[in-house]
């Protein structure tokens, strides 16, 4: 599992590779915040390569989408697969974030 | 000659793991588990919504709640999958606690934005059984969840 972040125009992509779960949700965390400190205000994490994120990655979904609105930025979200979204779903957290089904809807939606 | 294929019944997957306290052993078990399911033809959901995240969470609760990640407890899973359903146990060794008392309604508009509090909510949508029952091992406390899942 791992997490990369690139840079597209003015808005911080980050690929969430494997799991976000309780063991490394600290991880995304704290480079989401290295980015909104840095003065990045547009953030879009993308699930296309996410195997199951459980509640403390969508605890810390939360969190970073807290933080970003109170800092005047916005972070949504792409290409979640059927489980995935079936967990927004169950959570209602679908009516809380953005969600795009492609990379490139979500780029263009900011 | 095409070989036929064996059916399901009497086909049962028992095993037993033992894990220090530590979020890190958890995606092992998750794989270990899921295992047998997949043999067993569980369907896609099952396999890759319904287990891995419902005993994620059990697993990080009987790690970070009952043990406190006290290197000195451990947490013991024993999982019987058969083709008509998942029995998951997992053990810690901490203090008892009331499983409807500490289940919170994550849908509900003042829980929809915390951050935590979704764990217990989830295990119990995405499984058909979800109970909780003293652990009786050596005279120890100790909880035990048992997650209950019936293959579609």
């Amino acid at each position: 599992m791992s997490f990369s972040i690139k840079k597209q125009g003015e808005i911080v992509v980050v690929d969430v590779e494997g799991q976000l779960i309780v063991g490394n949700r600290q991880e995304l965390k704290q480079k989401v915040l290295d980015e909104l400190e840095r003065g990045e205000k547009k953030f879009l994490i993308d699930f296309a390569q996410t195997g199951y994120i459980d509640s403390s990655g969508l605890g810390v979904l939360v969190s970073l989408s807290k933080k970003i609105r109170e800092q005047g930025g916005e972070l949504r979200l792409a290409n979640l697969n059927d489980d995935l979204r079936t967990l927004f779903e169950l959570t209602k957290l679908d009516t809380l974030f953005q969600i795009s089904d492609t990379r490139d809807r979500a780029l263009s939606s900011f | 000659m095409t070989a036929t294929p064996l059916p399901d019944a009497g086909f049962r997957v028992s095993l037993q793991v033992d894990i220090p306290s530590d979020v890190a052993y958890i995606e092992r078990v998750v794989d270990l588990v899921r295992h047998p399911c997949a043999e067993l033809a569980y369907n896609a959901h099952h396999l890759n919504l319904n287990v891995p995240v419902a005993l994620t969470e059990a697993l990080s609760n009987a790690i970070l709640r009952g043990n406190h990640e006290d290197p000195a407890k451990r947490v013991h899973v024993r999982a019987d999958v058969d083709g008509t359903r998942l029995i998951v146990e997992i053990s810690d060794e901490g203090d008892r606690f009331d499983l409807d008392a500490n289940t919170r309604d994550a849908t509900d508009a003042d829980n929809l934005e915390r951050e935590d509090g979704r764990g217990l909510f989830l295990m119990r949508k995405l499984m058909d059984g979800v109970e909780r029952f003293d652990a009786s091992t050596n005279g120890d406390t100790g909880n035990v969840v048992r997650l209950t899942l019936t293959r579609a």
